[in-house]
């Protein structure tokens, strides 16, 4: 399967890239993350919780980058093993361009499954790569952006996470 | 008034008593002191070399017992195939080895690269989890008119995915070109034949034993024929002579087919028990089992026929890819050839019929024999293109059927395709389906479907099968390393009761019932009075099992030898105790009786004699009651039938339901009309599955995404109508001696094209004419979707 999507970030190129290469940001913002070691250079270890259907599975693996263009894009390639859940592969070819005062981020997903996921799951795999693309790039943007104002009022804590990335590199 | 013992009479089945009250014993039940399991390590991805298999955490986990990979096996063979073809130019197949677990290759998602043997199951399985593979991913191969013509191999070694190409009949291939070539009118379609999961209920389950004190083997495993296994796993896999091997297959939850070949987990287990000298059972999972059981069907065919202008069939001919899967299973390669290309005459006088088949490796799981195995993709393109040309050249398709029947009178009848068949009368089966469908109703009850809003169709199809396989001489010169006789030993007791050891098995078909009834009828005694045996090495004489429709005609035939046997001698001991002459003895209703008088003696005084032989002709005749007999058919048996389906369409959905369907059924003679009417609702069930719900579906990497009954889907009770069923017409087979021609596949090979045709049938009078095939399974996207145009 695949899928084509666009987010909109307000933040310069500069600080994207920035955030896009940092493990804890990736951490973060991958959803069922329990760890992401490694640096850009090498690739990162990551182990990743989630459940697929009536499938849930703890899935260790490698993140690869490549095709690394500063400020203009690049490819996230992953393949997890989860044991007697069987695999997920999946990559994303991600490019960006500026947009405003910020940045565009137009990426292409790739996913695909094998095992006891294949077997028991394949029906719900195209919804679940979705999700978890849509999770990951919202994850993303709100960790670069500032808290939108109506946050602020009833969801202060919630109002905290997001955005610290940017606080922190003073974007 | 009915007969309620004997031949003919409607016994209800005896073994149901055990399977309905939970007392039926499958090997699964089957537990022996000091077990362990096993829990195999199978691959995830289709295609890749195996670069690392470490067992070293495995090993250190609770109640490992050992973890097995190929190096276990070093120097024992791959489980072997028994069929081998040769192509058009006279070349032997293509044939790899299939090694119990996998040699630096694994080749389809289940393919077995490690097993885990354990106290418990549960310890297996959490240390089969622990065992860690890496592959090397390869492209995956799928796709069987690109696999033949390059790109990634299966089998390395081999050189090419193609097994073979075979011709049939190679000598009539110019002859058929050429009636092509001055045709009036040729008719060409391109199907598919789907592929398919067997799904008995039981799944496959093997337990293995090694004596150390008898330096012995047992194997306890889900078979349709323990001889087969005992043979092919002693002889040609591991090397234990058949005098140290005992199979057993005891209730077998049915086999479809899928239980007739051997697999790798009986050789695994059997090896494995003798390696720790424990006994080691392997209970297949249901996920294991659409894994790892051989599918069936997955034929890819274009089917061109030429007729005459007044539709008389001149010529046939197809072309056919059949998927053969990663390995050769026991006889994959004898379905899409001599199981199908010799069926292609159907009921019909074509003169010309050239059949091409290539068979292709891919890396899917074997595929083989499925219930009907080669016929119903034969009956389903060949009764397809006969529908196709019908509408073509506007002839109903009833009379274009009827206009080329092999007629009555004409039997026997030698096809172009090799076989003769020796009796029948479709013109007469015709007619009973035309009363029993109540054919001349169909337009009120269109009319009425109309009403609602729905689409009514009427498909009709005929179909020819060959059964009770076969001569031994003629199918080894065909490519079977097998022979295909049957075996029965009928032991007479003391008292008179009767055990009937058969080499045949019974896995749902009623062996149990039917065969005493046989008995019951020779001999003129209570059914109850016999009892069989079946599904043990060590009890039974050597048989081939039960498969093919085989049992009663083969197995059966077998019996009745022996009993003829039996009678004879009986008569001798019966003319001593009457001081007669054995000539003049008859038996009827149990008594021997000295002909034209009243001096008798019962079956039960003659039995006593022989076990009890104070007064007994010794010097002529050992004492016992006791015989065998091996039946080698001469011929096929050629069951037919004419079959018809209603079906309503919903034009909105693309939404099939099947309101009615009959089956005018020539079984030749029937035994227990019950048994044979049971057999053909469940074929039907498995044909109407086929056509409407089933679908084994892998994706291009080779991912089974049909891999549990969430995606594969069965016929279930409210998919399928009330059957009206009849085998009224009766041309009972030639040669043999019960004149049966077997009833087992017939429903599952005949209403496909049924469906299909029916439904067509109903888009084309709701005026989509330009609807001329679907491809099964006719699912409600696909049927929507045609409508769409």
């Amino acid at each position: 399967m695949q899928l084509t999507d666009h987010r909109d970030i307000a933040a310069p190129p500069a600080t994207v890239w920035a955030a896009i290469l940092d493990p804890k940001v990736l951490m973060a913002c991958i959803p069922g993350c329990e760890s992401m070691t490694g640096s850009p250079e090498e690739g990162f270890e990551a182990v990743v919780v989630q459940k697929v259907g009536p499938v849930k599975a703890k899935f260790t693996g490698a993140v690869q980058l490549s095709d690394m263009v500063p400020e203009q894009g690049l490819t996230i390639t992953g393949e997890g093993k989860g044991g007697a859940a069987g695999f997920a592969k999946g990559g994303a070819k991600v490019e960006m361009a500026p947009e405003g005062d910020g940045t565009r981020l137009t990426y292409t997903v790739d996913a695909s499954v094998g095992g006891k996921l294949a077997q028991l799951g394949s029906r719900i795999i195209d919804g679940f790569a979705k999700k978890m693309a849509d999770q990951f790039f919202e994850n993303f943007k709100n960790a670069l952006e500032p808290p939108a104002p109506e946050d602020d009022a009833g969801e202060a804590e919630e109002g905290e996470k997001k955005g610290w990335f940017r606080r922190t590199f003073g974007g | 008034m009915p007969k309620d013992q004997g031949i003919g009479a409607r016994s209800k089945r005896r073994e149901d008593v055990r399977f309905l009250t939970g007392a039926g014993r499958y090997t699964d039940d089957i537990n022996v002191p000091g077990q362990t399991y096993a829990a195999f390590v199978r691959s995830e991805v289709a295609h890749g070399k195996i670069t690392k298999i470490d067992t070293s955490d495995a090993e250190k986990m609770p109640g490992v017992v050992k973890v097995f990979t190929a190096a276990d096996f070093d120097g024992k063979g791959g489980v072997p195939c028994g069929w081998q073809i040769h192509d058009r130019q006279g070349n032997p197949m293509l044939e790899p080895k299939h090694p119990i677990l996998a040699e630096g290759k694994v080749r389809y998602v289940g393919d077995a690269i490690a097993c885990v043997v354990a106290e418990t199951l549960e310890q297996a399985r959490d240390a089969a989890e622990a065992v860690v593979v890496d592959i090397d991913e390869l492209p995956a191969v799928m796709d069987m008119k690109a696999a033949v013509k390059g790109g990634a191999l299966v089998h390395d070694e081999l050189g090419s995915n193609l097994c073979y190409d075979w011709g049939f009949i190679e000598d009539n291939k110019a002859a058929t070109d050429a009636a092509f070539e001055t045709a009036h009118h040729v008719t060409t379609l391109e199907l598919v034949n789907n592929r398919l999961i067997a799904n008995p209920m039981e799944p496959r389950v093997a337990l293995g034993h090694y004596n150390r004190a008898m330096d012995d083997y047992t194997l306890y495993t889900t078979s349709q024929n323990p001889h087969v296994i005992r043979l092919l796993m002693g002889a040609f896999v591991l090397s234990i002579p058949e005098h140290k091997l005992r199979v057993v297959a005891p209730d077998v939850g049915g086999g479809f087919g899928s239980k007739i070949f051997h697999y790798i987990e009986e050789a695994f287990v059997t090896h494995a028990s003798r390696l720790i000298n424990r006994p080691v059972k392997w209970t297949s999972t249901r996920s294991e089992a659409f894994l790892t059981d051989a599918h069936g069907r997955d034929h890819v065919t274009k089917i061109e026929l030429a007729l005459d202008k007044d539709g008389m069939f001149q010529a046939l001919r197809t072309e056919t890819y059949a998927n053969m899967g990663a390995y050769l299973s026991t006889f994959a390669p004898s379905v899409p050839t001599y199981l199908h290309g010799t069926l292609m005459a159907g009921n019909y006088k074509t003169p010309h019929i050239y059949v091409n088949v290539k068979a292709v490796f891919t890396n899917t799981v074997p595929v083989d024999a499925y219930r009907g195995a080669g016929r119903p993709e034969a009956t389903f393109q060949l009764e397809r293109v006969i529908d196709k040309a019908a509408r073509e050249m506007g002839i109903d398709p009833i009379e274009l059927r009827r206009k080329n029947f092999v007629g009555a009178d004409e039997f026997p009848y030698q096809t172009p395709v090799a076989v003769a068949y020796d009796t029948g009368n479709y013109q007469a089966t015709m007619d009973v389906l035309e009363k029993i469908a109540d054919l001349a109703g169909f337009e009120k009850r269109r009319a009425d479907s109309a009403k609602k809003g729905l689409w009514r169709g009427l498909g009709v199809n005929c179909y020819i099968e060959a059964c009770g396989i076969a001569p031994s001489n003629l199918v080894g010169q065909l490519g079977a390393r097998a022979g295909l006789y049957e075996s029965a030993t009928v032991r007479v007791n003391a008292t008179g009761g009767i055990v009937v050891m058969t080499g045949s098995h019974s896995h749902g078909q009623g062996h149990e019932t039917a065969f005493p009834q046989v008995i019951s009828e020779m001999i003129g005694i209570p059914e109850s009075q016999v009892e069989i045996v079946h599904g043990d090495t060590a009890n039974t004489p050597m048989g081939m099992g039960t498969y093919g429709s085989r049992s009663l005609a083969v197995g059966g035939s077998a019996m009745v030898k022996a009993t003829n046997k039996i009678i004879a001698k009986a008569k001798k001991i019966a003319a001593h105790l009457l001081e007669a002459s054995d000539g003049d003895i008859e038996l009827k209703d149990g008594k021997f009786t000295v002909a034209g008088t009243d001096k008798s003696v019962d079956w039960g005084s003659v039995c006593l004699a022989a076990y009890v032989p104070h007064n007994y002709p010794l010097a002529e005749l050992e004492p016992g009651l006791e015989e065998t007999a091996f039946y080698d058919p001469s011929n096929f048996t050629y069951p037919s039938g004419a079959y018809a389906c209603e079906v309503e369409v919903d034009p909105d959905t693309g939404k099939v339901t099947v309101c009615a369907f009959a089956a005018a059924d020539d079984f030749g003679n029937v035994i227990n009309p019950m048994i044979v009417e049971g057999q053909v609702h469940g074929g039907l069930a498995q044909g109407i599955g086929q056509a409407l719900l089933e679908g084994a579906v892998y994706d291009e990497n080779g991912q089974l995404l049909s891999g549990s009954y969430m995606d594969y889907a069965m016929p279930r009770a409210d998919d399928v109508p009330f059957y009206t069923v009849d085998h009224s017409c009766c041309t009972p087979c030639t040669h043999n001696p019960l004149g049966v021609k077997g009833c087992g596949e017939a429903g599952a090979i005949g209403s496909p094209p049924a469906v299909v045709n029916a439904v067509i049938d109903a888009l084309q009078r709701a005026g989509k004419t330009n609807v001329t095939h679907i491809d099964m399974p006719l699912s409600p996207s696909r049927v929507w979707a045609a409508i769409q145009g």
